[in-house]
């Protein structure tokens, strides 16, 4: 066995926000032709430690040593001259550019521009590594994944040596997460050393050398892929056992809640982002939704909570005291009141649900101030709310007066979850609950959810982890392209399949 | 190993980290720092542009401004006018509506009121006179507002833009009028309105003429900081600044919070037009806005919209353009001299929030240097 080099090595790296210690002295390396996976909590500091090899923060304490020199990274670009290339889980492309344009965006170059030849050369790349890319191709003809593709060739073209990929898989369907798999393993072949951040623990042993876990901001350790379970791993990242089992009971008496017939939206541009899609959610059930994002999962949602216009078809409605109503010809605020709730994690977390500027109180009251024909506020009850939120789910936060801003993102999404539920809806809508959480806080809100269901509550999820989904939800409706392509029974289907219903064509597409 | 390539580590000289929280006495204390350092480089800039004693400046604008009782009054009405606008702009940049048609929603109140004066004075008692003044000059700012909300609801209209144009449109409205209003014959100006029968006029109270301007400024701001704080309204409007789709998913009418939020700020704006011409000027031409609405929106974004604050600014930025006018005529100088004074401060004072944000941190010596 030959020596291998060490690629990158962080010594003893502290970075402070002020009181807060996000890396507190990290140790960390990276061999050549190795694939490092980084696990940790939310807050446990990996992408601030990220930031820090990609030049976009600076330590202030430690030493950073790329192939044993010691350097120092203080933009972009010196990370860049090191052969150190960070992909983002939100894409940094032009639209209206080609891959070949966007890969070269940016780069120093003599006056006349060769296209030809910059397709060549990203050719030799693709083909290299096994990518499959048409560097021709315009990005918006593109699919996420495909994106995903031009961003990592992106950093290789500039000669990284180095890849940071923060969540690549949160966005893919289990296929193309396999695809990316089999690309990184040729790059690791050919000597590229790789960084992975990711909160998917299966994903972590399938494919890294070594794991390094960070907990809250201190370095807890790295230990060898080969020796690791999912059960050791959590207990390095928790600090504990934690059980990992979702509860799922079977439906108690489910009733027809909601029923959507024949309903069909379109959008601007008078596509159809809704096509003729029909389905019925029951009580003490969670109907989960699954499909690649942007396949009109929050369209589906919107029509419902009245936010989205329906052109044709129709929903309706039917509660626990035995009356119907027709949804389809209601106003938002008008549905909400009748009991049908959604909570939206938008990728911001924020943006729809939540106003980051105004504190914990001000927050509780978006769902309820018009209540009452008073001109002015009341902000005691939504006070006592916002108590009885922190007290009961735990969230983190130092007063009820913190702009949920501040707040880490587990503690923004119990805050979020918490108000709808403390309405006491009948049908509640839930969007990406988990978005982005580590394992103790989506167990929260997984009981949450399961506690709702008990309870008699008509559940909808979409929910973009298929092994979750598969565990959480009795029934799983599939999405693509505005269809519904199926709807399985969750105790019985597959990854596989639910993964093939993903990506099926659907027939008017011809 | 290390050593060797030691002098490739360097460390930048100076970091910027962004503050956790500052005291009070902090924050001022910074303030303080960067009024005196503005008022040093001042007078680096008179000593060799004017000759003149750069503290004597200093004496003269302090003179200007507050010098005797008439001037302390003027510079008060002037405040109070600043003061008006920039809470009648208040709720539509908390809305983050960039409202820059301030001075065309003044100059309509304005035209109202002058129309008023004109046509209607002799037919009502005074105090009846103003309230219908009030009311016209309200509903005449509220239109001017309201037509670039509408666009703005039902077609995405840049509302920078249209405010923007709107000002001109009123300037040539005025300029239209004061042809029919020509007070003598071919001055093409208006003159002093009623200057005999002093109807429309703000009556004096206490025998002065100005505690009535107090009175009305007073009111409005403090109903509108109960306002925006305390009402359903105001949360609405706080809601959709900080997100317009978070205002959407909690069921709030949004179109309807920026129309109703706009004629609310044109409103103000048009009873500000009012207070300037029957509070203080008696008379209408295009230049009776002066410039005070876009003045008003440095005084509300340097205030955060704290009116506690807003006073403090409009107070300070009056105190200058008065002491301007003084130490013109004193030394001599042009105007625009009071202009950059006036500049070179506020750069400062706006410069030094990023003190009170961040902090910076200076390279430390490191112990390796010392060993080598």
């Amino acid at each position: 066995m030959e020596q291998l080099e060490n690629a990158i090595e962080l010594k003893n790296v502290t970075k402070r926000f002020g009181k807060v210690i996000a890396n507190d002295s990290v140790y960390l390396t990276v061999k050549k032709g190795e694939i490092l996976s980084i696990l940790g909590e939310n807050g446990s500091g990996k992408t601030t430690l990220m930031n820090m090899l990609s030049g976009i923060y600076f330590p202030d304490e430690g030493h950073i040593l790329v192939e044993g020199k010691e350097v120092t990274i203080q933009s972009p670009k010196d990370a860049f001259d090191l052969g150190i290339g960070m992909i983002h889980q939100h894409f940094k492309l032009v639209d209206v550019l080609t891959a070949a344009e966007n890969i070269i965006l940016g780069l120093p170059g003599k006056g006349a521009l060769n296209m030809a030849q910059v397709e060549k050369d990203i050719k030799e790349l693709t083909e290299k590594y096994g990518f499959d890319l048409n560097p021709a191709q315009k990005i918006y003809d593109m699919s996420v994944s495909q994106k995903q593709t031009v961003e990592i060739v992106k950093v290789l073209y500039r000669g990284a040596n180095l890849l940071i990929l923060d969540e690549p898989t949160a966005v893919l369907t289990p296929q193309e997460a396999d695809k990316l798999f089999a690309v990184l393993r040729n790059m690791k072949n050919a000597g590229k050393s790789i960084i992975i951040i990711t909160h998917k623990l299966q994903e972590v042993l399938a494919l890294s050398d070594r794991v390094t876990v960070l907990r809250k901001g201190k370095y807890i350790g790295t230990v060898e892929t080969s020796e690791a379970t999912v059960e050791s791993l959590t207990e390095m990242m928790v600090g504990g056992k934690v059980s990992l089992d979702i509860h799922r009971a079977d439906p108690v008496d489910p009733e027809c809640r909601l029923k959507i017939e024949d309903a069909t939206c379109v959008n601007h541009e008078g596509l159809k982002i809704l096509n003729h899609v029909s389905f019925e959610a029951n009580s003490g059930e969670i109907l989960g939704i699954a499909g690649i994002a942007g396949s009109g999962q929050k369209e589906l949602l919107e029509a419902i909570a009245g936010l989205q216009h329906i052109r044709s078809g129709k929903i309706s409605y039917y509660p626990q005291d035995g009356s119907t109503h027709t949804l389809s010809d209601m106003k938002a605020s008008q549905i909400r009141n009748l009991g049908v709730h959604m909570s939206f994690v938008p990728e911001d977390r924020l943006g729809m649900g939540l106003v980051g500027k105004m504190d914990l109180t001000d927050n509780m009251m978006l769902r309820s101030y018009q209540e009452g024909s008073n001109p002015f506020l009341d902000r005691e009850t939504p006070k006592n709310l916002a108590k009885e939120i922190v007290e009961k789910l735990d969230v983190v936060t130092p007063s009820i007066s913190t702009p949920v801003g501040r707040l880490s993102g587990g503690n923004v999404q119990k805050v979020l979850v918490g108000r709808e539920i403390a309405s006491d809806p009948e049908v509640l809508m839930v969007a990406y609950p988990v978005r982005g959480l580590d394992i103790n806080s989506s167990y929260t809100i997984y009981n949450l959810l399961n506690e709702q269901k008990e309870k008699g509550v008509a559940l909808i999820c979409v929910i973009e982890d298929l092994d979750v989904i598969l565990e959480l939800c009795d029934r799983i409706l599939v999405m693509n392209n505005g269809h519904i392509t199926g709807i399985r029974d969750a105790r019985k289907t597959t990854k596989e399949e639910i993964g093939m219903l993903m990506t099926k064509n659907t027939e008017e597409e011809k | 190993m290390a050593q060797a390539n030691m002098t490739k580590v360097q460390e930048p000289f100076v970091r910027m980290v962004k503050r956790d929280t500052i005291s009070m006495q902090k924050a001022w204390a910074i303030r303080l720092i960067a009024v005196l350092l503005s008022l040093i480089v001042c007078a680096i800039a008179i000593v060799p542009i004017t000759h003149q004693n750069p503290v004597e400046i200093y004496a003269g604008i302090v003179s200007g401004a507050v010098g005797n009782s008439r001037r302390i009054w003027v510079s008060i009405r002037e405040l109070l006018m600043l003061l008006t606008i920039a809470v009648g702009l208040t709720p539509a940049f908390k809305m983050k509506f960039w409202n820059v048609g301030a001075e065309g929603q003044i100059l309509m109140g304005g035209l109202a009121s002058a129309a008023l004066m004109i046509y209607a004075g002799n037919a009502m008692p005074n105090w009846l006179l103003l309230i219908v003044i009030f009311i016209a000059s309200a509903a005449a700012g509220l239109i001017w507002g309201i037509i670039p909300a509408i666009f703005k609801a039902y077609f995405k209209t840049n509302e920078t833009l249209f405010t923007l144009m709107m000002n001109y449109v009123a300037m040539q409205i005025i300029t239209f009028c004061i042809v029919f209003w020509e007070n003598p014959k071919g001055s093409n100006t208006v003159g002093i309105i009623n200057s005999k029968t002093q109807a429309g006029w703000f009556p004096s109270i206490f025998g002065n003429a100005y505690v009535l301007n107090l009175i009305v400024v007073l009111l409005i701001t403090v109903v509108m900081s109960i306002y925006m704080k305390y009402s359903k309204q105001g949360y609405e409007i706080a809601v959709v600044g900080e997100s317009e789709s978070t205002a959407r998913y909690a069921g709030i009418n949004v179109k309807k919070v920026i129309i109703r939020t706009m004629a609310l700020s044109g409103a103000i704006c048009g009873v500000a037009g009012s207070i300037i011409v029957s509070g203080a000027s008696h008379t209408i031409s295009t230049s009776t806005a002066g410039g005070r609405g876009f003045t008003a929106i440095i005084v509300a974004w340097m205030s955060k919209f704290n009116p506690l604050a807003m006073i403090l600014v409009s107070a300070f930025l009056v105190f200058m353009q008065e002491g301007s006018i003084e130490i013109a005529t004193q030394f001599g100088l042009n105007k625009n001299a009071s202009d950059i004074i006036t500049g070179i401060i506020l750069f400062f004072l706006i410069g030094c929030e990023f003190f009170i944000n961040y902090e910076l941190k200076f390279r430390k010596k490191h112990e390796e240097e010392v060993q080598a």
